[in-house]
């Protein structure tokens, strides 16, 4: 079936086109070439004056794995007041700020999103990242793997380990748990907690392994790239939510040296001390710096107002989090010599001095920071807001005088500590398509996502026009999902199940050997019953896996 | 004949996967690292491999027709059990969602300390990996661990351990039972502890531990029969425990106060990591209903006490207690879903009954429909989860019996409605 859309106007970053009028046409779940004369259209969609982009990916947003079902369990009341029916063609669930797995699907659908990747996959807790993520239909999904605080990386670096054995148990480790990245989380820190340690600089210690967070970011950021993972190391930092933490960052830029390196959900990471209340921002030096390291990435983690959950890794920050949580529950694991997470419910409040000042610090930071190459666009979803209100975010962006006005109403003392009002930037349509789309394809290597010529997948997004910004990016026109409409009008009208997007880089076989020795005396479970086989993702028919090129790879 | 090793088990809901299991046709002979639990559970022969329609034998295809006639007919269905895999979960909320059905795991009741603790203030956890390795101090709440899981101390504490120069010197205390056998004794020979009391005093027992971790002062000098003394030595052993861990099955409380002891602990766990380090180690994992806990969670955001009677998931962790709902004639067919177990029986109910189960199920009333399906782990693949919520295992097929999987004839009912 040859299907064409018919003069819309393009914003395609990853091909340079930035809101020329132009036809494509799709075939097979493909975006084509133009046809010949004879070759009959069988579908044709009128875009006349309408927006089009490839379909949205969210490059970090919370949706599968163990804390995110913990998040939901916590919650009840929070389900209760968004209840979602099912429908003859959609499953019924519960939405709001960790939404179901099938909801999420529809949701981000609406929105015009058709990838979305979860940041934090505990290696033990894979095969439940993926079979939630298996119960999201219709995106693409993927996720970057954790480590950082396991202990067998962290005897790896007392043993002092080369670094090419420390590669191959990153490559084998990604392979194990079908990831396309890899994150590391307060490195060493969630460690450090189970041994009583409450705070781990950059270069303090773990009281046992003697090895320290800055040790561990090197290792990890070297093998990510000696082993071609497209994706630089997902870096979510130390000492989240500490006012003065933007020192650490800072200093987590500078001491790089050069290796790229993906800082996640920056504007946790952005606070100073300045200021009556001690709490200042700290997100221009930080732009600043990110504008001279041409290597480093970020996504902001914006905060927007209103109930949420917040899900980590880091239990060692939400356990010292905890006495902000709201209402007053909260859970924290400590993860089979693997990992931890943290679960605490978060009401961010406009009359809140520092919740009212998060917000403006994650909007600075996107206004400063000059290359939309190397920012992405994240609530950090469900942490600093549910993925459901990145149209408003988007608003926020582009429209200065309803930014200035949502200021007016915050915090008084907030206000005066923040540069908001003076920064006119508005980001531009192409500037959006570049941070939801090409970029986030390019910093993950997806192959044929992200871009719209000839060859591309055909996930695609139409939108109409509307100075509201929030209004037009809520409710698409259409969504395409690899050619297939999937959602007419800001409703979705077909439900397939997208890919899993994967790499498989190698590694030397003999890794097993000692990793098998480590699993039999100290863990609860067989090496051969931990990894992960292609099977589990496919066997059901619904799924199947996308193996993406290695970085340096000829596609 | 084929042997089969690491074979993980989905019955003892901690998780063995080092079983080395014989397969001689359909006879399945567990060889090495049985237990009373799991073994029996491995070694139930099949006994019947046809479906029954009113007690008569029928293929396949005419179990499912008459199991979706009588889902056709009916204005509200239960389903319970829920004891199955991942996949059988999946299709199981699938054809609820579909029926506008009541849902509940068998084990809910018990389970229900524990949610309502969760979601009432919360907790901090562990699993059993960092229990193997870190745990200096293991405190059992009212209940027989070995009983629960024979292989508990043999895999995760009396074993070689990262973080512990001798793990034999591990302090195992029993407060509110006492164990039936030996397995909590040390290889050394070092015994457990054991502080005794009846069921129903535990609730003040705990709140009174908790005021000692607490510092507050205590007037009196016992508290049911027990030494304020002997309490007093319990909370300083956690209070200095380097990884201290507590242990509870919520099912065992007493129904009075079960809650509220899961709320206790939950919360003198968070008050001991104010300076040390101490966890919850809820156990669970049996017939299904972490499985159940976990894929209705990502499902529906809820856990597995569900109505889906107003076209979307409700929760109600006492309005739909399934016992409840038979009792006041609030459903008209039952649906019975246990693949683990062929004594685990459905209720008595003069309802249509529609039973998935495994196979060799023994029923006093012949249900409606009876489909005998595989377990998952011996006949098919499948995944399920251990007690500690966040591992999966991925369970093996060890034998080609032809039997359907929970999955399949779930799916197929829901095809032929």
């Amino acid at each position: 079936m040859l299907t064409k859309l018919t003069g819309g106007t393009i914003y395609d970053p990853a091909n340079g086109i930035a809101g020329q009028q132009h036809d494509i046409y799709i075939q097979d779940g493909r975006i084509v070439n133009p046809p010949t004369a004879d070759q009959a259209i069988d579908q044709e969609y009128n875009l006349q004056g309408k927006v089009v982009m490839s379909g949205a990916i969210d490059m970090h947003t919370h949706i599968g794995g163990g804390k995110g079902n913990i998040a939901r369990m916590l919650m009840p009341e929070d389900h209760r007041a968004d209840p979602v029916a099912r429908t003859h063609i959609c499953r019924s669930g519960c939405g709001h700020a960790m939404p179901s797995t099938f909801i999420t699907g529809y949701r981000y659908a609406e929105m015009g999103y058709t990838s979305c990747f979860e940041p934090a996959i505990l290696p033990i807790n894979a095969r439940q990242a993926h079979m939630e993520m298996a119960d999201i239909p219709i995106i693409d999904k993927g996720g970057y793997v954790m480590l950082g605080s396991d202990d067998y990386l962290l005897r790896m670096l007392t043993a002092k380990k080369d670094q090419q054995a420390i590669n191959d148990y990153v490559a084998w480790t990604i392979q194990a748990a079908k990831a396309i990245g890899v994150k590391v989380v307060n490195p060493g820190g969630i460690n450090a907690f189970k041994f009583n340690q409450r705070k781990l600089d950059l270069d303090e210690q773990n009281n046992h392994y003697g090895v320290t967070p800055r040790e561990i970011l090197h290792v990890l950021a070297t093998a990510v790239k000696a082993i071609g993972v497209s994706h630089p190391l997902h870096v979510h930092g130390c000492n989240l939510g500490v006012p003065g933490n933007m020192h650490t960052t800072l200093d987590t830029i500078q001491g790089m040296a050069g290796l790229p390196m993906h800082l996640t959900h920056i504007q946790f990471h952005s606070y100073g001390t300045e200021g009556d209340f001690k709490f200042s921002s700290g997100a221009a030096q930080i732009a600043e710096a990110i504008n001279k390291n041409k290597n480093i990435t970020i996504d902001v983690g914006q905060v927007l107002f209103g109930q949420t959950v917040t899900a980590s890794g880091d239990n060692m920050r939400q356990h010292a989090n905890h006495k902000h949580a709201n209402p007053n529950k909260w859970v924290t694991m400590d993860i089979e010599c693997d990992a931890g997470c943290g679960v605490v419910p978060f009401k961010y409040k406009d009359q809140n001095f520092v919740n009212a000042l998060q917000w403006a610090i994650g909007l600075e930071t996107f206004l400063l920071v000059d290359d939309p190459w190397r920012i992405f666009l994240t609530t950090d979803h469900p942490n600093g807001a549910p993925f459901t209100s990145y149209p408003h975010l988007i608003r926020l962006l582009m429209d200065k005088s309803f930014r200035n006005d949502m200021l007016a109403t915050l915090h008084p003392e907030a206000q005066k500590m923040t540069t908001l009002a003076s920064i006119d930037r508005e980001y531009s349509l192409n500037e959006i398509a570049i941070m939801t789309r090409a970029g986030a394809a390019k910093l993950i290597g997806l192959k044929d996502r992200g871009g719209l010529s000839a060859g591309n997948w055909a996930d695609i997004t139409v939108y109409t026009e509307h100075s509201n910004r929030e209004l037009m990016f809520t409710k698409p026109d259409y969504v395409f999902k690899d050619g297939t409409l999937v959602v007419l009008n800001g409703s979705v009208v077909a439900t397939p199940w997208g890919t899993t997007h994967t790499i498989k880089p190698n590694y030397d076989a003999s890794v097993e050997k000692e990793l098998q020795s480590y699993f039999d005396r100290y863990l609860t479970m067989k090496l051969g019953n931990f990894k992960m086989s292609d099977d589990e993702i496919t066997e059901d028919g619904r799924g199947h896996i996308t193996v993406h090129p290695l970085a340096g790879d000829v596609a | 004949m084929i042997e089969f090793n690491d074979v993980p088990s989905p019955f003892c809901g901690i998780g063995t996967d080092d079983l080395s299991i014989q397969v001689d046709g359909l006879s399945l002979k567990v060889l090495t690292n049985g237990c009373s639990v799991n073994t029996p559970l491995f070694e139930h022969p099949i006994t019947d491999t046809e479906a029954r329609v009113k007690g008569q034998p029928v293929c396949l295809e005419d179990a499912i027709a008459a199991a979706a006639a009588l889902l056709r007919s009916s204005q509200q269905a239960l389903f319970g059990g829920c004891a199955t895999d991942v996949n059988g979960m999946r299709a199981l909320l699938s054809l609820a969602d579909n029926t506008g059905a009541f849902l509940e795991n068998l084990n809910f009741a018990g389970a229900r300390n524990n949610f309502l603790a969760l979601q009432d203030s919360g907790w901090m956890n562990t699993t059993l990996a960092e229990v193997k390795n870190r745990c200096d101090v293991l405190l059992i709440i009212g209940t027989d661990l070995e009983q629960f899981a024979p292989r508990f101390f043999e895999r995760y504490l009396w074993t070689d351990a990262m973080f512990l120069p001798d793990s034999s010197q591990r302090q195992i205390i029993y407060l509110g039972k006492a164990p039936s056998g030996q397995a909590a004794t040390s290889p050394t020979g070092k015994a457990p502890r054991i502080i005794d009391c009846a069921p129903e005093d535990l609730p003040e027992v705990l709140a009174v531990l908790r005021a000692l971790v607490k510092k507050q002062p205590i007037r009196a000098e016992q508290v049911a029969n027990l030494a304020i003394a002997d309490l007093s030595t319990l909370a300083e052993q956690l209070s200095t425990a380097k990884y201290g861990v507590v242990t509870w099955l919520a099912g065992a409380f007493d129904k009075a106060h079960g809650e509220l002891s899961v709320q206790m602990l939950s919360e003198m766990i968070k008050d001991l990591n104010a300076n040390t380090r101490c966890s919850g180690l809820p156990l669970s994992g049996k017939e299904g209903d972490q499985t159940a806990n976990q894929v209705c969670g990502w499902t529906t955001g809820y856990p597995a006490r569900l109505s889906f009677n107003q076209g979307y998931p409700e929760y109600d962790p006492f309005l739909y207690d399934s016992t409840q709902l038979l009792a006041n004639n609030e459903v008209d067919t039952l649906v019975w879903v246990h693949a683990f177990n062929a004594t685990a029986l459905p209720p008595v109910t003069k309802l249509p009954t529609l039973v998935i189960g495994r196979s060799g199920m023994q029923f006093d009333t012949e249900p409606e429909v009876y489909i005998p399906v595989g377990t998952p782990g011996i006949d098919h693949t499948g995944h399920a989860y251990r007690m500690d919520n966040v591992v999966a295992i991925r369970l093996k097929k060890l034998r080609d019996s032809g039997l359907p999987s929970t999955a399949d004839v779930l799916h197929r009912i829901q095809l032929a409605l």
